[in-house]
């Protein structure tokens, strides 16, 4: 009840906002921009919808930089434990049985616009935010770990044990179950997600952040060009991070 | 004086007794708060096996709790009286499994402190959410069924308040098999023969556990099960297992035919290493093929005993094949594709249950006794036989 509540407030600050917005620019310039910065409070707005593209021919095999700069923004480090050792973000390494053609891309949370992991949670723990961001409350998380059993990507992790070294922005916590948060704290700072900032500072260009509800970004541009895919589409979940190349 | 002698030692065997069953309850809640201290890094389970064997006791002892009540329904909805004599037994039975399974979930829990926010937040489009409405409900009616029948005035809402729990008990089933229906990607869930299996199971199980309680009720007692009635409760129970048995032939041949789920069903029936060995040696030839045996045969109540055992063991090695194995086989994201990466995608998982965890599974089983022993012993739950006029 008071979700939907709070859904049809942020629906209505979202409208109030681009309504300011639209009166103020010219027409042709793009929201985007602007709308990026997020004042602190405001809620996410629907008006968008984050998302990646992931292109696995500019992706090497053995090449970690994603996952090491998810590492050290997150906090999420190994501790000699590889079985229960948090994993946001991995590379894995396909070879496609018949031809023997072989990829090598990132695969973290796909951010579905279905999320199972939200639709089985009891608690509401795991949300979607209004811009298709999806995370995990760790304050009503009751690390019952159904969501882990849902997600088809195997994209979330429990916390089986005490960590340190937290960033103060992605607060972490033994027994609950957390996943890629797409770098929500930086998206809300007008910034990109660490792992798409370090692919691009590393010269691969391989992964690509925008918004895919805007028909002008640049995202959905390759999108309408590309042949582009979604990890098992045939679940229909209307992932948010697609792949370019496989 | 002599019957004063024999029943104080009753007495002290009898509180001997609850207090070995409550070392082992204790040694659960031990295990609990270890590993609520530690994490679960102490325990086998990981971010491959992300339920282990806390979770194979709780659900067998859900889905049994719901099957015992069948006792109680074939008295009450289909008023046989041999049913009907054991109607309060098997309403005490199926909440103090209840019990016990549900603590054990929730003392697996990442954080079990959050106990309130699991009762307060709740999402309701999630199985689980509506797992526990119908949790709350199955104690509400079966307390309420014990008092139509404990309680002389109220005998004659017994029938409604038993039809009630009858189809309470098959929508808590079907809820707790729905939980694994949810379940999309993964190749062992995503059949729609699990509710009715579950059901099915159910029955055996709760019979299987039933039988052994009676067992030891009678012979604390000093009494002797009427061989008529010992003779149609086996029988029920072997058709019991014949049926999950054949519920579980079909379950892997629809898997095989119709699903195309090859791959999965060559891991658990040909080579998954020790899942193929707990289906084949433990579910079929230990829980169900010699239990049958043993009850076409059987002419005494210890042999049924024995029977029941290894059809409870048998679940536990369903169960065990079913949630364990069936995440043991890795998720398949690409298919056509071989997959590697270093989160063990395209390996078969591995687990290894810990003490721990077999130590709070235990704990469950206790409690569950605990609370039959107790409520038994105050409150008279004996089946009484005794032709009844009423009763016809
Ligand atoms: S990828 Fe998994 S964790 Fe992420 S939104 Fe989809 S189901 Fe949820
Ligand atoms: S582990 Fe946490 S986020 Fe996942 S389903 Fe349970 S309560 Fe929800």
């Amino acid at each position: 009840m008071s979700n939907d509540v709070d859904n049809s407030r942020r629906k209505f600050i979202a409208a109030g906002v681009a309504g300011t917005a639209g009166l103020v620019l010219a027409p042709g310039v793009t929201l985007l921009d602007m709308a990026h910065a997020r004042p602190a409070g405001e809620a996410a707005s629907s008006a968008k919808r984050w998302g990646l593209l992931i292109d696995s021919t500019k992706c090497a095999t053995g090449c970690n930089d994603c996952v090491t700069a998810c590492g050290k923004e997150n906090g999420v480090a190994s501790t000699g434990h590889p079985e229960t050792d948090p994993q946001w973000i991995r590379k894995i390494e396909l070879k496609e049985i018949k031809s023997g053609r072989s990829h090598s891309l990132p695969m973290m949370c796909q951010h579905c616009a279905e999320p199972p992991c939200v639709d089985v949670c009891p608690t509401g723990a795991s949300f979607k935010r209004a811009d298709g961001i999806v995370l995990v409350d760790r304050h009503i998380c009751i690390g019952c770990r159904y969501c882990m059993m849902a997600c088809p990507y195997k994209a979330r992790s429990f916390v089986h044990e005490e960590h340190e070294d937290q960033n103060p922005d992605v607060p972490r916590g033994k027994g609950c179950v957390e996943a890629c948060t797409l770098c929500v704290h930086r998206i809300d700072k007008d910034q990109q997600p660490a792992c798409v900032e370090a692919c691009s500072a590393g010269n691969h260009g391989a992964m690509l952040f925008g918004d895919l509800n805007d028909s002008n970004s640049e995202i959905s541009k390759r999108i309408a060009t590309f042949a582009t895919t979604q990890v098992r589409p045939d679940l229909a979940l209307n992932t948010g991070v697609r792949y370019q190349g496989i | 004086m002599n019957n004063d002698v024999f029943r104080k030692n009753k007495d002290a065997a009898f509180y001997f007794l609850l207090g070995a069953i409550g070392l082992v309850a204790l040694a659960g809640l031990g295990a609990a708060f270890y590993m609520e201290h530690y994490g679960h890094v102490v325990t086998g389970m990981t971010n491959q096996i992300v339920w282990g064997l806390p979770h194979v006791f709780a659900l067998f002892l859900i889905v049994a709790a719901s099957g015992v009540l069948n006792m109680a329904s074939i008295g009450s909805v289909f008023g046989k009286p041999v049913y009907k004599a054991r109607a309060a037994l098997s309403g005490l039975l199926a909440i103090a499994m209840l019990a016990g399974g549900l603590m054990v979930l929730m003392l697996d829990l990442g954080r079990s402190d959050r106990l309130i926010i699991a009762m307060t937040y709740l999402n309701l489009k999630s199985v689980f959410a509506l797992n526990v409405f119908l949790y709350t409900i199955f104690f509400s009616v079966v307390v309420l069924y014990l008092w139509t029948m404990m309680d002389r005035k109220m005998h004659g809402y017994s029938r409604y308040v038993g039809f009630a729990a009858f189809i309470w008990r098959l929508l808590l089933t079907t809820g707790t098999g729905a939980i694994f229906g949810f379940l999309v990607a993964r190749q062992a869930y995503g059949s729609a023969l699990l509710p009715p299996m579950f059901i099915i199971m159910s029955f055996s199980f709760g019979l299987a556990v039933f039988m052994i309680v009676q067992a030891v009720m009678y012979r604390w007692n000093d009494r002797v099960l009427d061989e008529e009635i010992l003779r149609r409760l086996k029988n029920l129970l072997a058709v019991f297992v014949a049926a999950v048995l054949y519920f579980t032939a079909v379950y892997h041949m629809t898997n095989l035919y119709f699903a195309k789920q090859t791959d999965f069903e060559r891991f658990i029936l040909l080579d998954g290493g020790i899942y193929t060995t707990l289906f084949w040696v433990g579910q079929v030839l230990i829980g169900s093929v010699l239990p049958l045996f043993l009850l076409f045969t059987a002419k005494k109540s210890s042999t049924v005993v024995v029977a029941s055992l290894l059809v409870i063991l048998g679940g536990f090695f369903q169960l065990y094949v079913f949630l364990i194995g069936g995440q043991a086989f890795p998720l398949n994201l690409f298919p056509g594709m071989e997959q590697s990466s270093s989160f063990f995608d395209g390996v078969i998982h591995s687990y290894s249950p810990s003490l721990p965890e077999f130590l709070l599974g235990m704990g469950g089983i206790a409690v569950a006794a605990l609370i039959t022993a107790i409520v038994a012993k105050v409150l008279n739950f004996m089946p009484d036989d005794t032709p009844h006029p009423a009763s016809h």
